[in-house]
């Protein structure tokens, strides 16, 4: 009997939510407690800002050039490497409940397996055992199903995720009409939060006592719609909410702020500009009133808090089947949310820390004996795969491009953990943006491509430790002329390898 | 609003050959992907999804000197949407076969499209493995 993983990833959390990180909205103590007994990440830096690129980093180890999905709507090609597939090969019993997001959702000629209303044992990724749930309760995925069969009543209390054009919904719930937001009278026993956590504990309750298990159980919130159920809400007053130390409280403050910074910054704060389909069509940040973030960030702390207390009924079921000694926790999500920074919303072509800096936890199993500690040197989500294969005792095999995961700063220091990559590419409707950043030695540098609203010279560099809101763009101070030639050259010298761009085959 | 995708796949095989396939409005679902069944009376079509969604289309254009079709989705969540089918002639034995979807909204467009590029995928593979 080897050590068991349970690897837990939410969606879209940005790292100040959680108590341990400095968070004062949500009470986590369950993550907290996970950091305190074991490592917890101050620099964890996706691949990708986007979900299917960076679910696929987590389950491949490979940069998006690498593995191709450099977009939402591309998908993952099914035979792509897979670490549950090698840790099924090494006798891991293996599970992803939750929210997958290797191929589109938007799927109307039912062509993409994870769409499928059953999917064959083992036959998914390595995965043999696949629960499917997303953030609406429409649609062919395990959640839905169970949710329309059991309780179809409560169907329609969930935000309608997409509007009759098929964009990102725009429409404003809540008290303050913020987009995304609506009071949902699901009782929280049926919410997909408490849902994943019941299928991961019914799962493991089917393990045999000495079977070692991968199980991925992947929280769909608090990516929006944010609707949590609405006898929750009391637990954290939106008007009680002080605004976000990124959010620039007047919009002469956020306007100059978003002009530093290179144009489609301002171009989609003031709904002129919409890069890409995870932002709403209809929705014009410039519009977002102050106690709108208020209202957006109160719900977004409810979410993060039910996780916590879901991932608190799996520790609790792990501990009661004897195996509290002999499982890894790893928690983190796959890109941030800008959540008011800078005075808008949800995610983009936008490398700063609200979508840049993910929480990270690592909760050795207790039987290594670990030794708490906090790690500052940058690590990529890049790097979970190899960490899962150490922690089982394999070899990171050749096809992964990160490193398990340091222990702590000397161990990072010693294994080279100096540099973090970024990505971002996007093509819609004749709008393309083409980022590639890095982030080491306390500065993230950003060298845009030539697209159709940038011509190749523009760049983002920021000092994130006297800037750690990211708000003075130093890409042409002079003064900085020789950090950022120096950034740029090792961001060159280290791009990962690249395979020929595949098409999009749907918005997401 | 309004969107559009085109997906191209080159075929080495006959315009023709290909043609006397892709061209023919009642065989549509032996090379799409995720299409189960076509019917077809007059300019009229319906096709019927994998998940059993009939989708009902009026043919356009079925133009066999140029090798065109053409056609649109007849839904009411598509406020617009013209599919073309082209077997352009390489002269070398070969062919393009290109695939465009215009479409309002234009994220039907992307949808729609993925599909497409599914079938030309199949209709490759069974024309050049098959032959």
């Amino acid at each position: 009997m080897g050590r068991k993983i349970l690897f837990v990833t939410t969606d879209q959390q940005r790292y100040d939510t959680l108590g341990c990180n400095g968070g004062q909205l949500s009470r986590t103590p369950v993550i907290d407690g996970l950091a305190a007994q074991g490592v917890r990440y101050e620099r964890a830096v996706p691949q990708s800002v986007v979900c299917m690129p960076s679910r696929s980093t987590m389950l491949t180890g490979q940069h998006p050039s690498t593995h191709g999905v450099w977009m939402n709507g591309v998908p993952l090609p099914a035979d792509a490497p897979s670490v549950a597939a090698l840790l099924r090969e090494h006798g891991y019993r293996t599970a992803l409940i939750g929210k997958a997001h290797f191929q589109p959702f938007l799927d109307p000629f039912g062509r993409f397996e994870e769409n499928q209303p059953t999917l064959a044992a083992g036959a998914h990724r390595g995965f043999e055992h696949f629960e499917s749930a997303t953030h609406s309760p429409m649609g062919p995925l395990t959640y839905a199903r169970w949710l329309l069969t059991e309780h179809p009543e409560a169907a329609g209390g969930f935000y309608r995720v997409l509007d009759d054009q098929l964009e990102v919904n725009a429409a404003g719930g809540g008290d303050t009409g913020a987009p995304q937001v609506q009071v949902n009278p699901v009782p929280r026993e049926w919410y997909h939060t408490d849902w994943v956590a019941d299928r991961t504990i019914s799962w493991l309750d089917s393990l045999g006592a000495d079977d070692d298990f991968f199980c991925w159980m992947s929280f769909p919130d608090p990516h929006h719609p944010w609707d949590p159920p609405a006898s929750e809400l009391h637990r954290v007053p939106w008007r009680e909410v002080p605004l976000p130390v990124g959010y620039p409280e007047t919009a002469a403050e956020r306007e100059a702020l978003l002009d530093a910074k290179p144009r489609h910054w301002r171009g989609w704060y003031d709904g002129t500009l919409v890069s890409n389909y995870e932002a709403p069509l209809d929705w014009v940040p410039a519009e977002m009133t102050a106690d709108q973030v208020r209202e957006v960030n109160a719900v977004n702390a409810v979410e993060v808090e039910l996780i916590d207390e879901a991932l608190g009924r799996v520790m609790a079921a792990i501990a009661a089947k004897g195996w509290a000694d002999d499982v890894d926790v790893i928690f983190t999500t796959d890109h941030g949310e800008l959540q008011g920074d800078f005075g808008l919303l949800f995610k983009g072509p936008y490398h700063v820390d609200g979508l840049m800096r993910l929480p990270l936890i690592w909760r050795p199993a207790p039987s290594s004996a670990p030794a708490p500690a906090t790690v500052t040197a940058p690590v990529g989500i890049v790097d979970l795969a190899p960490t899962f294969c150490r922690i089982a005792g394999l070899d990171a095999p050749s096809w992964m491009e990160g490193s398990a995961l340091p222990v702590d700063d000397a161990d990072a220091a010693d294994r080279g953990f100096e540099r973090v990559l970024t990505e971002w590419d996007s093509e819609l409707f004749g709008v393309d943006v083409h980022l590639r950043t890095i982030t080491r030695d306390g500065w993230v540098c950003t060298a845009y491509l030539p697209g159709s609203h940038h011509d190749g010279t523009e760049g983002e560099l920021y000092d994130l430790t006297d800037d750690p809101l990211q708000r003075v763009n130093r890409w042409d101070d002079p003064s900085c002329a020789a950090r950022r030639a120096e950034l740029l050259a090792d961001l060159w010298d280290h791009q990962p390898a690249l395979v020929a761009p595949r098409p999009v085959e749907a918005p997401v | 609003m309004y969107g559009t995708v085109r997906h191209e796949v080159r075929i080495h095989r006959p315009a023709d050959e290909v043609w006397a396939l892709a061209g023919d409005a009642a065989r549509l679902h032996e090379w799409f992907p995720g299409i189960d069944a076509c019917e077809v009376d007059g300019d009229r079509r319906t096709v019927t999804t994998t998940s059993g969604l009939a989708l009902p289309e009026l043919i356009l254009v079925t133009d066999d000197r140029a090798r065109r079709f053409q056609y649109r989705l007849d839904v009411p969540i598509v406020s617009h949407h013209r599919g073309t089918i082209d077997v352009i002639d390489l002269g070398d034995g070969s062919c393009l076969v290109v695939y465009s979807t215009e479409a309002d909204p234009r994220a039907m467009a992307l949808t729609i499209g993925g599909g497409t590029l599914g079938a030309l995928r199949e209709l490759k593979r069974q024309m050049e493995e098959e032959a």
